[in-house]
């Protein structure tokens, strides 16, 4: 049996590859429940992270050629990164059981040497309560580090705290 | 039957690196100081985006911009992408970056006093196929400074972003080159705490891949996370 390539940092020249277009996952034409998704970047001393590359993951609505369900942002100067996408539904977990809407999370970063991964959930969703992946958290508070906030009708905002107080619950999978 | 929801393998020890590793200075406020949350793979971790050289076209020859050839020593790099059951994974993107011969990026923040050069840009993808073979053209990256500590050298490298078949696939990796002094003196390949490991991100001069009068030839091979059997192991 083989064994799994290394994973190396990003570091600080990866917009190299980077296409602002990436950011929108709606440019192929993709119709449906338009969202923005925002959020920030810390680190353990409190500074912003300001060259980190965020992607995210969908499986709810499903990919299609109109919609890659998969979008890449860099942080700005502001530590902060921005997504257009459509509103995931449900979406089937383990067994019977249901998740909650939620969008997988990557983070590559200088400094980062594997890839750190997390979940957005959405604010006010039932399923939350029931979530299988939420369940798994005990503390509240470090629940919430996973739960968007809605800052609008169609707009949710999560800050991503890399170390320290209120860091966010990162996953291994 | 293996199929491509089945959850993946669990990480092998030591093939990894920390993210807590305090010689690599930037590591520093920037590693989760907590253990990671152990979850159960779903559609969410088991599937993934795919990409189309239609929506997303290949650039598989970085020694040319503007049909001039970049200054520095042209080489070709050739290898397969499989899983850990070495099943070729077809069709998958590769992504490329990398500095200049002078170790110089083509980028803002790259502040090192090395020229650039407007015949290279040092970014492209190519797509790997039907047997999970991929290829392309580039000019060998120089050593770089990065004030990590002092004289500190990065070792001549390429970077690679792969997305396989599946959320937990996805790998951003560099690749080395044989002989290369400055490997032994690098805290980002030596975080990987397993040797074995660490050797298989250094590529491999290979006289088959080499073209005569034109290029160098590399061989490395990518391995993406292998799959349990079954869709329903969870390990
Ligand atoms: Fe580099």
């Amino acid at each position: 049996m083989l064994v799994a390539t290394s994973h190396q940092t990003i570091g600080p020249y990866w917009h190299l590859i980077e296409d602002p277009a990436w950011s929108n996952l709606l440019r192929f034409g993709a119709e449906g429940d338009r969202i923005v998704l925002t959020g920030t970047v810390t680190d353990g001393g409190g500074e912003l992270v300001t060259d980190a590359a965020i992607e995210i993951w969908q499986t709810s609505p499903a990919a299609s050629d109109g919609f890659p369900a998969f979008g890449r942002c860099q942080t700005d100067a502001t530590g902060s990164f921005r997504f257009t996408t459509l509103k995931p539904g449900p979406v089937a977990g383990l067994g019977n059981a249901q998740q909650a809407p939620h969008v997988a999370i990557s983070i590559f970063a200088r400094g980062l040497l594997t890839s750190l991964t997390t979940r957005l959930y959405f604010q006010d969703e039932p399923l939350n309560e029931s979530d299988p992946v939420l369940s798994l958290i005990e503390d509240p508070a470090r629940r919430a580090t996973l739960i968007a906030r809605k800052v609008s009708d169609d707009a949710w905002h999560l800050d991503i705290r890399l170390q320290g107080e209120n860091e966010t619950v990162f996953m291994e999978i | 039957m293996m199929t491509e929801t089945a959850p993946f393998r669990p990480i092998e020890a030591g093939s990894q690196p920390a993210n807590d590793t305090p010689l690599y200075r930037s590591t520093g406020l920037r590693h989760p100081a907590r253990p990671p949350l152990r979850i159960p793979q779903t559609v969410t971790e088991t599937t993934g985006p795919r990409f189309r050289p239609v929506q997303f076209g290949p650039i598989a020859d970085l020694s040319v911009v503007n049909r001039k050839q970049a200054v520095g020593e042209r080489i070709i790099v050739r290898g397969r992408v499989v899983d850990e059951d070495n099943r070729p994974v077809p069709h998958t993107m590769i992504e490329i970056w990398q500095a200049n011969t002078g170790g110089r990026y083509d980028h803002p923040g790259d502040q090192h006093d090395a020229p650039l050069d407007p015949n290279f840009h040092g970014s492209g993808r190519v797509f790997s196929d039907a047997d999970g073979w991929y290829q392309f053209v580039t000019i060998k990256p120089g050593a770089y400074p990065w004030h990590n500590h002092h004289n500190a050298w990065r070792p001549n490298h390429i970077h690679y972003s792969l997305f396989g078949t599946g959320f937990g696939q996805r790998v951003i990796t560099q690749m080395y080159f044989p002989g290369d002094p400055l490997l032994a003196l690098d805290p980002i390949y030596h975080a990987i705490p397993d040797q074995a490991a660490r050797e298989r991100l250094i590529s491999s001069f290979d006289i088959n891949i080499t073209s005569p009068d034109r290029a160098l030839g590399y061989r490395f091979d990518f391995v993406l996370r292998g799959r349990h059997a079954t869709p329903t192991e969870q390990g």
